[in-house]
């Protein structure tokens, strides 16, 4: 971990930015099997979605990198996430002016969700 | 009943949707898509009267696809923010947008406003189901809907069973089933369309109209069980 991604995940665990299955649980009402399938659906997708964004970041493909989170803030939000909501909506709009601002604390949220996903 | 597509290329985001809908009776998931160039394809060759649409969608975008279309049928946009909010208000076809995570309530919402547009057609609706016309030896002979009980497919023509005469008309099942209302007609079989009203009996693969036998397929075995009114 790089001392700004440090600095950021300290910031962030200061916002008490705890994942939960709030939503997910709300919709699935006491359908097992449809949380269940949500779950598995995000446990494949997230991966996929943020591998596709650091593969686009990095070669500074940005705007398809702005694309990616745009479709990660959907899950952000999923998870109860409203400040990294915040962090992911402003770092799809820096990435649209090829500005990196960002980055390191949206990549805390990424971190944040991943290891949620192990845990459920 | 609504016939319905979902288009968004997040697998998450239509199971939602899909989710949504196998709550309601009246709407019903055709298909689903995961980019909007097939679906421009199904809905050119399908009726659709309702599309949960994603506007942020590689190759194509939600804009696109409707732009794209002629009689572009009903539309929900479905998006990650509210920032095209403005973009949606152009498009007559487009009756709602739905920011995700999208939550149930807001989501019968939506569907509500389709049902409240539909209701203001209704009177026009109904007095053009009560009879149509059928071309018949040059001549266009009136028929009353409501006296159909049976109209079955013969090759290049179908016979339209009536309780007073039947009609041999030169046309397709698909055409007539365009024209008849959905609330008291049945496509059972590939080649037999009936009167709801008119069962005498169901047993098993068969339906007795009046005293006709008629086959139910398998696939359209559900959807006929839902429309009666059971007592279980």
């Amino acid at each position: 971990m790089t001392d700004a991604t440090k600095t950021s995940w300290h910031n962030i665990k200061s916002k008490k930015m705890i994942p939960n299955l709030d939503y997910i649980n709300t919709i699935a009402e006491n359908d097992i099997t449809f949380k269940n399938k949500l779950i598995s659906i995000i446990k494949r997708e997230f991966p996929l979605e943020r591998d596709e964004f650091l593969s686009n970041y990095n070669t500074n493909q940005y705007v398809n990198a702005a694309g990616n989170v745009h479709k990660l803030k959907h899950k952000i939000n999923m998870f109860g996430l409203k400040k990294g909501f915040e962090i992911a909506k402003k770092f799809e709009n820096e990435l649209n002016e090829n500005k990196l601002d960002s980055y390191q604390d949206f990549v805390v949220v990424l971190n944040l969700i991943d290891n949620y996903l192990k845990e459920i | 009943m609504l016939k319905c597509i979902i288009i968004d290329d997040e697998e998450m985001a239509r199971a939602i949707i899909e989710q949504y809908c196998s709550k309601l009776d009246h709407l019903q998931i055709v298909k689903q898509f995961n980019n909007a160039l097939e679906a421009i394809q199904f809905i050119n060759s399908n009726h659709v009267d309702l599309v949960f649409l994603d506007i942020h969608m590689p190759e194509l975008n939600g804009f696109d696809f409707i732009d794209s279309l002629n009689n572009p049928p009903n539309v929900i946009l479905t998006t990650s923010d509210s920032d095209f909010a403005l973009n949606a208000f152009e498009y007559k076809c487009i009756v709602d947008y739905l920011v995700k995570p999208i939550k149930l309530p807001r989501f019968i919402k939506a569907v509500t406003k389709i049902e409240s547009s539909k209701e203001s057609t209704q009177p026009i609706a109904n007095n053009e189901v009560n009879e149509m016309y059928v071309n018949i030896d040059r001549r266009l002979v009136k028929i009353h809907i409501p006296d159909i009980y049976l109209i079955e497919a013969k090759g290049d023509y179908i016979n339209i069973k009536t309780e007073t005469k039947n009609h041999i008309v030169h046309t397709t099942m698909k055409k007539i089933e365009e024209k008849l209302p959905d609330s008291l007609f049945l496509k059972i079989h590939r080649s037999f369309i009936i009167n709801l009203k008119k069962i005498v009996d169901i047993e098993d693969n068969s339906v007795l109209i009046k005293k006709e036998v008629i086959p139910v397929s398998r696939s359209n075995r559900p959807e006929l069980m839902n429309r009666l009114n059971l007592l279980n």
